[in-house]
């Protein structure tokens, strides 16, 4: 049995191999330039609405989100909706598969209760799409150059990147492969995809009257996505700061005690 | 505790005498910190401050990860998901504790790395050598075990993977490997051993790090020179060392410092860049990833493990001498194990009566091959076949196949480029042939007779007595 998984893992490695390749070759993913990038990136606030919106009204007929409670879309450093309007939004947020969220099924009403502020988005396994909670983190959208690492460290793991790549990648070719379609997707790593292009543009329309051209609403769910995965990114770059600023100045204060102190058995003059 | 001769405490009050009549512990403490230390160790002797600070910090974030995580196949996701969201603060601890133990093994590395070349691992230093492997190891089978819990993708994979090395073993394999995992395959009971065991295994590397400062303490620690400190008397030794608290207590805390800065920034600013975007994908035993990829601090020995692949003619004479039974794989897993072995073993492979590399004019070439080929090694682990289509040497097929020397088409992905297997073999003869070899053949520097003279050298000013 283990031979088999070891053997079927070491398979899957060698096949992935020419579907990396194909993804290499392809190198369709650009970099953008979002606002919550860098040491002191923020969330854009209206941008991450907006993704919600689109979230709300194409991704989520097929893709759950089962990791984000709902009452997270209150919090500071993310959509920061008003409370009462969290509140609205879950009572008439679909459950679309009742069969993946058994743990709201009333069984007095024989089917799913209306979801509260203090439940998840629902799961959602009807089409087999894969959940979106982390989607943002479970992707690399840069790699190298050479296996070096040295692409994520300037552009950052291109999670981000590579949904809006994903979301903009469609060539229009379609295939059908024992009874499923696939359509051609540049960014995709076997280059073609189960998801039928989910945008084409105007899709949504924005309360703000925002342009909702398909980049546009590319980049606003994937930031909304990545905000889904990292809901804690503001706090945390504001904690890195805090901490490497209050270590600079400790490490400079030691670096001086550390002078004083050896000054005299190096013969130097102490001049502190 | 130490043999360079300093002063002892005294006890002065009527209780401190007390406690020390009945328990030494202030006078055992005072010594401790009051360690004659070499006056001239530079800035590699940090690392072992670093060490310290990251085994604390692991077992301090560890313990409160503990409080919110739930061992069980179908929750560790979700709850780790639950610390990142709704626990205060626990985006930062999981973050510090996954970043602090990157951390962790990249200090232990130089403070190894500080040992091969200042020879730290020479008589009479061979048990503190020997007791830093054995942490080293504790380590890898720590930071592994930690790796699975977060049941992602590329922790059931990477655990699938490794375990399966134990599978490896002729006759006995199967049998240890289902016992390692508690079933036939990665499930719940490996979860939960592993989970044990990543709980335990750091409290049993604190008692080994006590162990490992007391027999260093009672040597006296190694420094650039090599040179011993002087013994003869306490007046000698003082003009050899100070005293580890303040002066090296201070310039520790401040290297430290310097350190965490670059770590709060990692920690604060990009967590997840020495992760695999695998992993935030929830274990699926019916789904392989596209790579199956170690942390990057295993990464120089499963390159090792990956380099001795069947088209190895060491690899295919082994194992038609031994009918088969040393296969591709098992010689793979021998060669990773092996490489650690032979870094353990260098207190008696290398036979060089020089201590500090410094003075070591054929070693120092050697040396920094080793760490070339070390840090080639980490490179080529993480590559899967796809490099060798699609890398920096894409185009330059010819130069790949010399390069490599091994045929490209391996059927199996886990093949590595020629690289590791080069780098393997000069990591084994590094410690098997090279070092005993240096000892005979090469002529060594001349020393400084003390540690006092190389400071002065460094110091010039300082051969004045110094005003206090």
């Amino acid at each position: 049995m283990i031979k088999k998984l070891t053997l079927s893992a070491l398979t899957a490695l060698g096949l992935s191999a020419s579907a990396a390749m194909a993804a290499g070759e392809g190198g369709h993913i650009h970099d953008v330039k979002f606002s919550f990038e860098g040491p002191f990136g923020k969330y854009d606030q209206m941008q991450l609405q907006r993704g919600l919106q689109i979230f709300t009204e194409v991704c989520s007929a097929c893709h759950g989100m089962k990791f984000v409670p709902i009452r997270t879309l209150a919090d500071e450093g993310g959509p920061a909706l008003p409370e009462d309007q969290v509140r609205a939004y879950a009572a008439q947020y679909p459950v679309n598969d009742e069969a993946a969220n058994m743990h709201l099924f009333d069984y007095e009403e024989g089917a799913a209760r209306p979801l509260t502020e203090n439940d998840h988005f629902p799961a959602n396994e009807s089409q087999n799409a894969p959940d979106l909670s982390l989607m943002a983190k479970a992707r690399a959208g840069f790699h190298g150059p050479a296996g070096t690492g040295i692409n994520q460290f300037l552009k950052g793991i291109g999670g981000p990147e590579h949904i809006v790549a994903i979301l903009t990648g469609y060539t229009g070719e379609e295939k059908t492969e024992a009874g499923t379609t696939y359509y051609e997707n540049t960014a995709f790593s076997t280059g073609w995809i189960a998801m039928a292009p989910p945008l084409y543009g105007e899709d949504v329309e924005f309360a703000d009257g925002h342009s909702n051209e398909l980049h546009h609403e590319a980049e606003d769910v994937a930031a909304f996505l990545m905000w889904a995965a990292e809901p804690k990114l503001m706090a945390r770059k504001k904690a890195g700061f805090i901490a490497v600023t209050f270590l600079v100045v400790l490490t400079s204060l030691l670096f001086l005690t550390n002078k004083k102190l050896w000054a005299p058995h190096k013969g130097k003059k102490t001049t502190l | 505790m130490s043999g360079i001769p300093h002063d002892h405490y005294e006890p002065k009050m009527t209780f401190t005498k007390g406690v020390e009549k009945r328990l030494p512990i202030i006078g055992l403490i005072y010594d401790t910190l009051m360690i004659p230390t070499p006056k001239n160790l530079n800035w590699m002797w940090i690392w072992g401050i670093v060490l310290a600070f990251c085994l604390g910090l692991q077992i301090v974030t560890g313990i409160v990860l503990v409080m919110h995580y739930t061992p069980h196949v179908d929750l560790a996701f979700a709850s780790v998901e639950h610390i990142m969201r709704d626990v205060n603060g626990g985006h930062m601890l999981r973050y510090l504790h996954a970043n602090g133990a990157s951390l962790f093994f990249f200090a232990v590395y130089l403070h190894i790395f500080r040992g091969l070349y200042y020879g730290s691992y020479k008589a009479p230093r061979e048990i503190t050598w020997i007791i830093g492997m054995i942490i080293y190891l504790l380590m890898m089978a720590t930071g592994f075990m930690g790796y699975v819990l977060p049941w992602g993708q590329m922790s059931f994979w990477g655990a699938t993977v490794i375990t399966g090395l134990f599978g490896a073993i002729p006759f006995i394999g199967e049998p240890i490997q289902t016992w390692l995992l508690g079933g036939p395959a990665v499930d719940n009971a490996t979860l939960n051993r592993f989970f044990s065991l990543h709980y335990l295994l750091p409290f049993v590397i604190a008692g080994l790090v006590i162990v490992h400062i007391w027999a260093f303490h009672h040597t006296g620690n190694n420094n650039p020179t090599g040179v011993e400190v002087r013994r003869g008397s306490k007046a000698e030794a003082e003009k050899d060392t100070l005293p580890f608290w303040p002066y090296f207590v201070i310039k520790d805390l401040f290297a430290l410092g310097v350190v965490l800065i670059a770590f709060f920034a990692i920690v604060g600013f990009m967590p997840n860049y020495l992760g695999h975007p695998d992993n935030y994908i929830e274990a699926n035993p019916l789904s392989t990833p596209a790579h199956i990829v170690p942390e990057w601090y295993f990464l120089p020995f499963y390159a090792i493990l990956r380099a001795f692949t069947a088209d190895v003619w060491l690899v295919q004479i082994i194992s038609f001498i031994t009918g088969g039974i040393v296969d591709a794989k098992f010689f793979g897993v021998l060669a990773m194990f092996g490489a650690i072995i032979a870094m353990a073993l260098v207190p008696w492979t290398d036979t060089s009566s020089v201590r500090s590399g410094k003075y070591r004019p054929m070693f120092k070439v050697a040396y920094w091959l080793l760490v070339f080929f070390f840090l080639g090694l980490t490179w080529a682990g993480a590559q899967g076949t796809d490099l060798i289509m699609v890398g920096i040497l894409d185009g330059h097929p010819v130069f790949m196949q010399a390069l490599s020397g091994a045929d490209f088409d391996n059927t199996i992905g886990m093949s590595a480029p020629g690289f590791a297997l080069i780098g393997s073999a000069y990591w084994f003869g590094y410690f098997f042939v090279i070092l005993p070899l240096l000892g005979v053949i090469e002529k060594p520097l001349p020393m400084p007779a003390t540690i006092e003279e190389d400071f002065i050298a460094h110091y010039p000013s300082a051969a004045k007595e110094p005003a206090e």
